[in-house]
Protein backbone atom coordinates (compact mmCIF):
# COMPACT_ATOMS: atom_id res chain seq x y z
CA UNK A 1 0.00 0.00 0.00
CA UNK A 2 1.47 3.69 -1.26
CA UNK A 3 0.88 6.90 -0.07
CA UNK A 4 -0.78 9.10 -2.70
CA UNK A 5 0.67 12.39 -2.51
CA UNK A 6 -2.53 13.84 -4.62
CA UNK A 7 -4.91 12.58 -2.25
CA UNK A 8 -3.23 13.28 0.72
CA UNK A 9 -3.11 16.93 -0.56
CA UNK A 10 -6.74 17.09 -1.47
CA UNK A 11 -7.80 16.15 1.58
CA UNK A 12 -6.27 18.87 3.34
CA UNK A 13 -9.09 21.58 3.11
CA UNK A 14 -11.59 19.23 5.19
CA UNK A 15 -8.88 18.71 7.83
CA UNK A 16 -7.86 21.85 7.81
CA UNK A 17 -11.75 22.59 8.88
CA UNK A 18 -12.11 20.15 11.75
CA UNK A 19 -8.53 21.50 12.74
CA UNK A 20 -9.98 24.81 13.51
CA UNK A 21 -13.12 23.63 15.31
CA UNK A 22 -10.50 21.56 17.04
CA UNK A 23 -8.42 25.07 17.85
CA UNK A 24 -11.48 26.55 19.04
CA UNK A 25 -13.17 24.13 21.77
CA UNK A 26 -9.12 23.62 23.11
CA UNK A 27 -8.92 27.76 23.82
CA UNK A 28 -12.49 28.34 25.06
CA UNK A 29 -12.36 24.79 27.36
CA UNK A 30 -8.87 25.78 28.55
CA UNK A 31 -10.52 29.65 29.28
CA UNK A 32 -13.05 27.95 31.36
CA UNK A 33 -10.71 25.39 32.73
CA UNK A 34 -8.33 28.40 33.92
CA UNK A 35 -11.00 30.38 35.48
CA UNK A 36 -12.53 27.54 37.17
CA UNK A 37 -9.48 25.93 38.23
CA UNK A 38 -8.82 29.60 39.72
CA UNK A 39 -11.71 29.47 41.79
CA UNK A 40 -11.59 26.36 43.18
CA UNK A 41 -8.10 26.86 43.96
CA UNK A 42 -9.08 29.48 46.04
CA UNK A 43 -12.19 27.61 47.53
CA UNK A 44 -9.38 25.15 48.85
CA UNK A 45 -8.17 27.69 51.20
CA UNK A 46 -11.21 28.63 52.07
CA UNK A 47 -11.88 28.60 55.83
CA UNK A 48 -15.64 27.71 55.05
CA UNK A 49 -15.19 23.46 55.95
CA UNK A 50 -18.02 22.98 53.28
CA UNK A 51 -16.41 24.33 50.72
CA UNK A 52 -13.02 22.92 51.32
CA UNK A 53 -14.67 19.51 51.26
CA UNK A 54 -16.73 20.17 47.96
CA UNK A 55 -13.83 21.60 46.10
CA UNK A 56 -11.75 18.02 47.26
CA UNK A 57 -14.45 16.34 46.25
CA UNK A 58 -14.74 17.87 42.98
CA UNK A 59 -10.78 17.78 42.32
CA UNK A 60 -10.44 13.86 43.41
CA UNK A 61 -13.98 12.86 41.38
CA UNK A 62 -12.43 14.29 38.32
CA UNK A 63 -8.84 13.62 38.51
CA UNK A 64 -9.80 9.93 38.86
CA UNK A 65 -12.58 9.00 36.27
CA UNK A 66 -11.64 8.95 32.62
CA UNK A 67 -12.45 11.99 30.40
CA UNK A 68 -14.34 9.98 27.90
CA UNK A 69 -16.89 8.92 30.31
CA UNK A 70 -17.33 12.23 31.61
CA UNK A 71 -18.12 13.38 28.27
CA UNK A 72 -20.62 10.80 27.56
CA UNK A 73 -22.35 11.59 30.73
CA UNK A 74 -22.44 15.34 30.06
CA UNK A 75 -23.79 14.48 26.98
CA UNK A 76 -26.77 12.78 27.77
CA UNK A 77 -27.16 14.56 31.13
CA UNK A 78 -27.04 18.17 30.09
CA UNK A 79 -30.40 17.55 27.82
CA UNK A 80 -32.05 15.61 31.01
CA UNK A 81 -31.53 18.58 33.18
CA UNK A 82 -33.03 20.70 30.22
CA UNK A 83 -29.60 22.28 28.65
CA UNK A 84 -29.93 21.50 25.21
CA UNK A 85 -26.30 22.95 23.68
CA UNK A 86 -25.16 21.95 21.16
CA UNK A 87 -22.46 19.15 20.65
CA UNK A 88 -19.51 22.00 20.52
CA UNK A 89 -20.65 23.55 23.90
CA UNK A 90 -20.80 20.05 25.72
CA UNK A 91 -16.85 19.82 24.22
CA UNK A 92 -16.27 22.89 25.80
CA UNK A 93 -17.84 22.21 29.12
CA UNK A 94 -16.26 19.02 29.35
CA UNK A 95 -12.61 19.59 28.81
CA UNK A 96 -12.72 22.81 31.08
CA UNK A 97 -14.75 21.30 33.71
CA UNK A 98 -11.73 17.71 33.63
CA UNK A 99 -8.73 20.52 33.68
CA UNK A 100 -9.59 22.71 35.48
CA UNK A 101 -9.00 19.56 38.16
CA UNK A 102 -5.69 19.52 37.42
CA UNK A 103 -4.81 23.65 36.61
CA UNK A 104 -6.45 23.81 40.49
CA UNK A 105 -3.80 21.64 41.93
CA UNK A 106 -1.10 23.38 40.01
CA UNK A 107 -2.54 27.27 41.00
CA UNK A 108 -2.79 25.54 44.43
CA UNK A 109 0.18 24.78 44.84
CA UNK A 110 1.29 28.28 43.25
CA UNK A 111 -0.40 29.85 45.89
CA UNK A 112 1.25 27.85 48.69
CA UNK A 113 4.62 28.74 47.29
CA UNK A 114 3.80 32.90 47.59
CA UNK A 115 5.83 33.49 50.65
CA UNK A 116 3.75 33.85 53.66
CA UNK A 117 5.59 37.10 54.98
CA UNK A 118 3.17 38.97 51.94
CA UNK A 119 -0.27 37.77 53.07
CA UNK A 120 1.31 39.46 56.94
CA UNK A 121 1.83 42.11 55.20
CA UNK A 122 -1.21 42.44 53.36
CA UNK A 123 -2.84 41.98 57.22
CA UNK A 124 -0.95 44.12 58.41
CA UNK A 125 -1.18 47.14 55.70
CA UNK A 126 -5.07 46.44 56.66
CA UNK A 127 -6.02 45.64 52.97
CA UNK A 128 -9.23 43.19 52.67
CA UNK A 129 -9.27 39.64 51.43
CA UNK A 130 -9.98 40.67 47.64
CA UNK A 131 -7.65 43.55 47.63
CA UNK A 132 -4.84 40.94 49.04
CA UNK A 133 -5.84 37.98 46.29
CA UNK A 134 -5.86 40.10 43.47
CA UNK A 135 -3.46 42.51 44.04
CA UNK A 136 -0.68 40.83 45.91
CA UNK A 137 -1.15 37.23 46.09
CA UNK A 138 -2.15 36.48 42.44
CA UNK A 139 0.13 38.45 40.51
CA UNK A 140 3.14 36.66 42.30
CA UNK A 141 1.67 33.10 41.97
CA UNK A 142 0.78 33.41 38.23
CA UNK A 143 4.40 34.03 37.30
CA UNK A 144 5.43 30.90 37.84
CA UNK A 145 2.28 29.27 36.28
CA UNK A 146 3.48 30.39 33.07
CA UNK A 147 4.61 26.65 32.08
CA UNK A 148 2.50 25.19 34.18
CA UNK A 149 -0.54 26.23 32.34
CA UNK A 150 1.50 25.96 28.37
CA UNK A 151 1.28 22.17 29.56
CA UNK A 152 -1.98 21.83 30.27
CA UNK A 153 -2.48 23.86 26.90
CA UNK A 154 -1.02 20.91 25.13
CA UNK A 155 -2.32 18.52 26.93
CA UNK A 156 -5.75 19.39 26.35
CA UNK A 157 -5.07 19.77 22.49
CA UNK A 158 -3.72 15.70 22.28
CA UNK A 159 -7.35 15.22 24.52
CA UNK A 160 -9.40 16.62 21.41
CA UNK A 161 -9.70 13.59 19.48
CA UNK A 162 -12.01 12.26 22.22
CA UNK A 163 -14.55 14.90 21.19
CA UNK A 164 -15.38 13.15 18.38
CA UNK A 165 -17.15 10.32 20.81
CA UNK A 166 -19.37 12.98 21.43
CA UNK A 167 -20.30 13.98 17.73
CA UNK A 168 -17.95 17.34 17.21
CA UNK A 169 -16.78 17.70 13.45
CA UNK A 170 -13.20 18.74 14.80
CA UNK A 171 -9.84 17.27 13.26
CA UNK A 172 -10.18 13.56 14.49
CA UNK A 173 -13.57 13.29 13.39
CA UNK A 174 -12.90 14.69 9.97
CA UNK A 175 -10.04 12.44 9.23
CA UNK A 176 -12.66 8.96 10.73
CA UNK A 177 -15.53 10.22 8.35
CA UNK A 178 -12.44 10.60 5.27
CA UNK A 179 -11.18 7.04 5.92
CA UNK A 180 -15.10 5.68 6.30
CA UNK A 181 -16.00 7.31 2.92
CA UNK A 182 -13.03 6.66 0.75
CA UNK A 183 -11.87 3.45 2.66
CA UNK A 184 -8.59 4.59 2.53
CA UNK A 185 -6.75 4.92 6.00
CA UNK A 186 -2.98 6.07 5.79
CA UNK A 187 -3.38 9.80 4.35
CA UNK A 188 -6.54 10.69 6.74
CA UNK A 189 -4.99 9.20 9.52
CA UNK A 190 -0.99 10.67 8.77
CA UNK A 191 -2.18 14.01 7.46
CA UNK A 192 -3.82 14.48 11.04
CA UNK A 193 -0.82 13.10 12.88
CA UNK A 194 0.79 15.62 10.52
CA UNK A 195 -1.67 18.17 12.38
CA UNK A 196 -1.26 17.55 15.41
CA UNK A 197 2.56 17.71 15.43
CA UNK A 198 2.54 20.50 13.58
CA UNK A 199 0.62 22.38 16.32
CA UNK A 200 2.18 21.04 19.29
CA UNK A 201 5.66 21.36 18.86
CA UNK A 202 5.83 24.73 18.17
CA UNK A 203 3.52 25.41 21.07
CA UNK A 204 5.94 23.25 23.22
CA UNK A 205 9.14 24.90 21.75
CA UNK A 206 7.51 28.65 22.57
CA UNK A 207 6.51 27.92 26.17
CA UNK A 208 9.97 26.31 26.62
CA UNK A 209 11.28 29.45 25.33
CA UNK A 210 9.19 31.18 27.98
CA UNK A 211 10.33 29.43 30.48
CA UNK A 212 14.12 29.80 29.79
CA UNK A 213 13.32 33.41 29.66
CA UNK A 214 11.49 33.83 32.89
CA UNK A 215 14.68 31.81 34.86
CA UNK A 216 16.86 34.41 33.52
CA UNK B 1 -41.49 -3.87 48.19
CA UNK B 2 -38.66 -1.42 47.00
CA UNK B 3 -37.66 -3.72 44.25
CA UNK B 4 -39.12 -6.21 42.49
CA UNK B 5 -38.00 -9.27 41.12
CA UNK B 6 -37.03 -8.05 37.17
CA UNK B 7 -34.91 -4.90 38.72
CA UNK B 8 -32.60 -6.91 40.50
CA UNK B 9 -32.64 -9.31 37.61
CA UNK B 10 -31.40 -5.99 35.66
CA UNK B 11 -29.16 -4.96 38.29
CA UNK B 12 -27.39 -8.49 38.22
CA UNK B 13 -27.07 -8.35 34.68
CA UNK B 14 -25.65 -4.77 34.66
CA UNK B 15 -23.22 -5.44 37.71
CA UNK B 16 -21.99 -8.61 35.92
CA UNK B 17 -21.59 -6.84 32.59
CA UNK B 18 -19.65 -3.95 34.07
CA UNK B 19 -17.31 -6.66 36.51
CA UNK B 20 -16.40 -8.47 33.13
CA UNK B 21 -15.29 -5.14 31.76
CA UNK B 22 -13.63 -3.91 34.40
CA UNK B 23 -11.11 -7.00 34.66
CA UNK B 24 -10.24 -6.16 30.72
CA UNK B 25 -9.66 -2.77 31.81
CA UNK B 26 -7.50 -3.77 34.70
CA UNK B 27 -5.77 -6.39 33.04
CA UNK B 28 -4.57 -3.89 29.97
CA UNK B 29 -3.77 -1.55 33.00
CA UNK B 30 -1.42 -4.05 33.79
CA UNK B 31 0.07 -5.40 30.92
CA UNK B 32 0.29 -1.32 29.64
CA UNK B 33 2.07 -0.55 32.62
CA UNK B 34 4.84 -3.45 31.52
CA UNK B 35 5.57 -2.03 28.75
CA UNK B 36 5.72 1.36 30.19
CA UNK B 37 7.80 0.18 32.74
CA UNK B 38 10.30 -1.73 30.50
CA UNK B 39 10.37 0.80 27.73
CA UNK B 40 10.55 4.29 30.11
CA UNK B 41 13.85 2.23 31.51
CA UNK B 42 15.72 1.95 28.39
CA UNK B 43 14.73 5.39 26.76
CA UNK B 44 16.22 7.18 29.81
CA UNK B 45 19.33 5.11 29.65
CA UNK B 46 19.26 5.52 25.88
CA UNK B 47 18.92 9.60 26.95
CA UNK B 48 21.61 9.60 29.10
CA UNK B 49 24.53 7.33 27.02
CA UNK B 50 27.60 8.48 26.45
CA UNK B 51 26.90 7.77 22.18
CA UNK B 52 25.12 10.80 20.50
CA UNK B 53 23.57 8.42 17.67
CA UNK B 54 21.32 6.89 20.81
CA UNK B 55 20.25 9.60 22.56
CA UNK B 56 19.18 11.38 19.41
CA UNK B 57 16.63 8.28 18.72
CA UNK B 58 15.88 8.37 22.09
CA UNK B 59 14.95 12.05 21.67
CA UNK B 60 13.11 11.64 18.63
CA UNK B 61 11.29 8.89 20.08
CA UNK B 62 10.01 10.83 23.16
CA UNK B 63 9.04 14.36 21.33
CA UNK B 64 7.16 12.02 18.63
CA UNK B 65 5.19 10.28 21.27
CA UNK B 66 4.23 12.94 23.35
CA UNK B 67 3.30 15.00 20.15
CA UNK B 68 0.70 12.26 18.81
CA UNK B 69 -2.34 11.46 21.22
CA UNK B 70 -2.46 8.20 22.85
CA UNK B 71 -6.04 8.18 20.86
CA UNK B 72 -3.99 8.91 17.55
CA UNK B 73 -1.37 6.24 18.21
CA UNK B 74 -4.05 3.44 18.49
CA UNK B 75 -5.88 4.14 15.21
CA UNK B 76 -2.84 4.33 13.73
CA UNK B 77 -1.33 1.21 14.78
CA UNK B 78 -5.38 -0.25 14.41
CA UNK B 79 -6.24 0.93 11.22
CA UNK B 80 -2.93 1.38 8.96
CA UNK B 81 -0.65 -1.30 10.01
CA UNK B 82 -2.87 -3.50 8.89
CA UNK B 83 -2.47 -2.16 5.49
CA UNK B 84 1.62 -2.90 5.81
CA UNK B 85 0.86 -6.42 6.27
CA UNK B 86 1.16 -6.33 10.14
CA UNK B 87 -2.20 -7.51 11.96
CA UNK B 88 -1.98 -7.12 15.69
CA UNK B 89 -4.79 -8.47 18.06
CA UNK B 90 -6.59 -5.28 19.39
CA UNK B 91 -5.47 -6.52 23.19
CA UNK B 92 -1.94 -6.27 21.86
CA UNK B 93 -3.04 -2.90 19.64
CA UNK B 94 -4.15 -1.53 23.14
CA UNK B 95 -1.44 -2.49 25.43
CA UNK B 96 1.23 -1.11 22.73
CA UNK B 97 -0.04 2.06 22.07
CA UNK B 98 -1.26 2.89 25.18
CA UNK B 99 2.48 1.28 26.57
CA UNK B 100 4.45 3.23 23.84
CA UNK B 101 2.57 6.75 25.08
CA UNK B 102 2.99 6.27 28.27
CA UNK B 103 6.62 5.33 27.96
CA UNK B 104 7.54 8.66 26.35
CA UNK B 105 6.38 10.22 29.75
CA UNK B 106 7.70 7.45 31.91
CA UNK B 107 11.52 7.78 30.15
CA UNK B 108 11.25 11.58 31.49
CA UNK B 109 10.42 10.59 34.86
CA UNK B 110 13.07 7.72 34.87
CA UNK B 111 15.69 9.82 33.40
CA UNK B 112 15.24 12.72 36.08
CA UNK B 113 15.19 10.26 38.90
CA UNK B 114 18.65 8.39 37.69
CA UNK B 115 20.10 11.67 37.07
CA UNK B 116 18.96 13.05 40.79
CA UNK B 117 21.63 10.77 42.45
CA UNK B 118 23.95 12.40 43.66
CA UNK B 119 27.23 13.43 41.64
CA UNK B 120 29.75 11.97 44.05
CA UNK B 121 28.04 8.75 44.11
CA UNK B 122 29.09 8.60 40.44
CA UNK B 123 32.48 9.29 41.61
CA UNK B 124 32.92 6.48 44.41
CA UNK B 125 31.47 4.29 41.99
CA UNK B 126 34.43 5.00 39.31
CA UNK B 127 36.65 5.05 42.62
CA UNK B 128 35.50 1.57 43.94
CA UNK B 129 35.62 0.67 40.53
CA UNK B 130 32.51 -0.93 40.02
CA UNK B 131 31.33 -2.22 37.25
CA UNK B 132 28.23 -0.83 34.84
CA UNK B 133 25.99 -3.27 35.98
CA UNK B 134 26.22 -3.90 39.79
CA UNK B 135 26.67 0.45 39.99
CA UNK B 136 23.03 0.36 38.60
CA UNK B 137 21.92 -2.36 40.33
CA UNK B 138 23.34 -1.45 43.56
CA UNK B 139 24.42 2.13 43.87
CA UNK B 140 22.16 4.15 41.66
CA UNK B 141 18.82 2.22 41.26
CA UNK B 142 17.96 1.85 45.04
CA UNK B 143 18.66 6.03 45.20
CA UNK B 144 16.67 6.82 42.05
CA UNK B 145 13.48 4.77 43.12
CA UNK B 146 11.91 6.62 45.78
CA UNK B 147 12.45 9.87 43.56
CA UNK B 148 10.73 7.95 40.28
CA UNK B 149 7.61 5.72 42.42
CA UNK B 150 5.20 8.46 43.19
CA UNK B 151 5.05 10.23 39.92
CA UNK B 152 5.27 6.45 38.04
CA UNK B 153 2.23 5.75 40.51
CA UNK B 154 0.34 8.84 39.57
CA UNK B 155 1.00 8.15 36.44
CA UNK B 156 -0.64 4.38 36.87
CA UNK B 157 -3.75 6.08 37.44
CA UNK B 158 -3.54 8.23 34.30
CA UNK B 159 -2.90 4.99 32.33
CA UNK B 160 -5.68 3.06 33.90
CA UNK B 161 -7.93 6.44 32.97
CA UNK B 162 -6.44 6.26 29.67
CA UNK B 163 -7.78 2.42 29.24
CA UNK B 164 -11.01 3.94 28.29
CA UNK B 165 -9.64 5.12 24.88
CA UNK B 166 -9.30 0.51 24.18
CA UNK B 167 -13.34 0.72 24.03
CA UNK B 168 -12.96 2.71 20.29
CA UNK B 169 -10.85 0.14 19.01
CA UNK B 170 -13.33 -2.71 19.87
CA UNK B 171 -11.94 -4.29 23.14
CA UNK B 172 -14.45 -5.09 25.29
CA UNK B 173 -13.25 -2.70 28.68
CA UNK B 174 -15.29 -1.11 31.87
CA UNK B 175 -16.18 1.90 28.98
CA UNK B 176 -17.28 -0.80 26.03
CA UNK B 177 -19.35 -2.92 28.46
CA UNK B 178 -20.81 0.19 29.54
CA UNK B 179 -21.75 1.36 25.97
CA UNK B 180 -23.05 -2.16 25.51
CA UNK B 181 -25.48 -2.00 28.42
CA UNK B 182 -26.80 1.07 26.88
CA UNK B 183 -27.92 -0.68 23.54
CA UNK B 184 -29.51 -2.88 25.42
CA UNK B 185 -30.89 -1.18 28.45
CA UNK B 186 -31.00 2.92 27.27
CA UNK B 187 -30.63 4.71 30.42
CA UNK B 188 -27.46 6.64 28.83
CA UNK B 189 -26.73 8.79 31.91
CA UNK B 190 -27.47 6.80 34.58
CA UNK B 191 -24.76 3.87 33.32
CA UNK B 192 -22.62 6.02 32.39
CA UNK B 193 -22.42 7.66 36.00
CA UNK B 194 -22.68 3.99 37.21
CA UNK B 195 -19.50 3.46 34.81
CA UNK B 196 -17.74 6.68 36.13
CA UNK B 197 -18.49 5.40 39.89
CA UNK B 198 -16.27 2.33 38.74
CA UNK B 199 -13.57 4.11 37.13
CA UNK B 200 -13.59 6.28 40.58
CA UNK B 201 -13.40 3.42 42.75
CA UNK B 202 -9.89 1.67 40.74
CA UNK B 203 -8.57 4.87 40.44
CA UNK B 204 -8.80 6.43 44.20
CA UNK B 205 -7.12 3.89 46.27
CA UNK B 206 -4.15 3.59 44.05
CA UNK B 207 -3.92 6.99 44.45
CA UNK B 208 -4.13 7.37 48.01
CA UNK B 209 -1.42 4.49 48.29
CA UNK B 210 0.79 6.75 46.60
CA UNK B 211 0.11 9.81 48.44
CA UNK B 212 0.92 7.55 51.06
CA UNK B 213 4.23 5.87 49.74
CA UNK B 214 5.24 9.97 49.22
CA UNK B 215 4.54 11.19 52.23
CA UNK B 216 6.50 8.16 53.81
CA UNK B 217 10.08 8.74 51.56
CA UNK B 218 9.73 11.95 51.60
CA UNK B 219 9.14 12.87 55.64
CA UNK B 220 12.36 13.07 56.44
CA UNK B 221 12.83 15.36 53.88
CA UNK B 222 10.29 17.71 55.76
CA UNK B 223 11.45 17.36 58.62
CA UNK B 224 8.35 15.62 60.40
CA UNK B 225 7.57 12.52 61.70
CA UNK B 226 5.41 10.34 58.92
Amino acid sequence: MNFDYAFAWSIVPDLFQGLLVTLQVVILGFLLAVLLGLLLAIAQRSKNALVQRLSYGYLSFFRHTPLMVQLYVLFFALPLAGLTLPAISTGVIGLGLYYAAYIAEAFRGAIEGVPAGQWEAARALDFDNATTWRRIVLPQALKPMLPVLGNYLIGMFKETPLLAVITIPELFQAAKQIAGMTYRYNEPYTVMALMFLAISVPTSLLFKYFERRSHV
Amino acid sequence: MLFDASTLDTARFIARQLANGALVTLEITFFAQVVVVVMSFVIALMRLSPWRALRWIATVYVEILRGISALVLLFYLFFILPLFGITLAPMTTGILGLGLTFSAYGSEIVRSALSNVARGQRDAIKALDFDAITAFRRIILPQALPFMLPPMGNQLVELLKTTSLVSLITLSDLTFSGGQLITTLGQQTLIWSIVLVCYFVMAWPLSWLVKRYERRVTHWRRGVAP
